[in-house]
C-alpha cells in the first residue's frame, strides 16, 4: 500500500530511494576509462626505476587521473561492499560494525593513497 | 529486541538450481569486485613506496617483481579486466536489451573470453615495453 506522500517522495520500502543504485552506477561508467587509464600507465612504468615512475607520477595530467580513479573507484567499491554486507550479515549488530569498518577501510585506503600521491607531486 | 523464533518455510536455494553461465558469472562478478577491493591496498602501499626513500621503493619493487608478486598482478588484472566486462554487460541489460536466453548466454562467455584475452594482452604489451 502506497499514499499519496509516500509516492511524491518516492523513496519506496528502504527510505532512501533510488540513489544508491544511481551512484554505484554513475561510478560505474566514470571507472571504465579511469581504469583502462590506469592499466596504461601501470603497464608504462612496469620495469622502470624510482626516478622514471616519481617523473610520470608528478605529470599534471597522470596525477589527475589517478585522482580522479582513486575517488570513483573507492566510492564504487564502498557502495558495492556494503550490499555484499547487507546480503550476507544479518544481525543487526554485526552489520552495523561491518559497514562502519568498510566506510572506514576505505576512508584509509583513500587517504594514504592520496596523501602519497600528493607528496610525490608536491612535497619530495 | 528479542528476535522471535517462527518456523517459516523457505524458498528453494542455490543447491537446488542447474548451474547456469550467468549464474557462474554473477558469482564471479561478486568475488572479483570483492579481491579488487582488497586489492586496492596493494594500490595504496605502492603509492606510498613511490613517495618513500629509494630502499622503500625497492623494496615494493622487488615484492611485484617476485613470481608470487607476478602472479599476484596477473590475478588483479584478470579481476579487474573481468569486474569491468561484467559491468559492461550490465550497462547493457540496464537499456533493456539483452535478455533472451541464446543473449544472456553469449554475454555470459563473451565476458569470460574477453576478460582473458584482454589480460594477456595487457600483460603482452607489459612485458614487450619493459623498461
Amino acid at each position: 500500500m502506497r499514499t499519496p506522500l509516500s509516492k511524491v517522495r518516492g523513496l519506496g520500502a528502504a527510505h532512501s530511494g533510488t540513489g544508491h543504485f544511481w551512484l554505484q552506477r554513475l561510478t560505474a561508467v566514470a571507472n571504465v576509462p579511469l581504469v583502462i587509464a590506469f592499466l596504461i600507465i601501470i603497464v608504462s612504468l612496469a620495469g622502470r626505476g624510482h626516478a622514471a615512475v616519481i617523473g610520470k607520477l608528478a605529470n599534471p595530467l597522470v596525477a589527475v587521473i589517478i585522482l580522479a580513479g582513486l575517488i570513483s573507484i573507492l566510492t564504487h567499491m564502498r557502495i558495492g561492499m556494503q550490499v555484499i554486507i547487507e546480503d550476507y550479515v544479518h544481525s543487526e549488530g554485526r552489520k552495523v560494525v561491518a559497514v562502519m569498518a568498510n566506510t572506514l577501510f576505505t576512508f584509509a585506503v583513500g587517504l594514504v593513497a592520496i596523501y602519497a600521491l600528493l607528496k610525490i607531486n608536491f612535497g619530495l | 529486541m528479542a528476535e522471535t523464533k517462527i518456523q517459516r518455510p523457505l524458498s528453494p536455494h542455490l543447491s537446488i538450481y542447474r548451474l547456469t553461465p550467468t549464474m557462474v558469472m554473477s558469482i564471479v562478478h561478486r568475488i572479483t569486485g570483492a579481491a579488487l577491493y582488497f586489492g586496492t591496498l596493494l594500490l595504496a602501499w605502492w603509492l606510498l613506496s613511490v613517495a618513500g626513500p629509494a630502499g622503500q621503493f625497492e623494496f615494493a619493487n622487488s615484492f611485484f617483481a617476485s613470481w608470487f608478486g607476478q602472479f599476484v598482478l596477473f590475478g588483479y588484472t584478470w579481476a579487474l579486466l573481468h569486474h569491468m566486462l561484467g559491468g559492461i554487460r550490465h550497462f547493457i541489460w540496464d537499456t533493456g536489451a539483452g535478455f533472451e536466453a541464446h543473449e544472456r548466454q553469449f554475454l555470459a562467455i563473451a565476458t569470460l573470453v574477453g576478460s582473458v584475452t584482454l589480460t594477456i594482452v595487457v600483460w603482452l604489451f607489459a612485458y614487450f615495453l619493459r623498461g
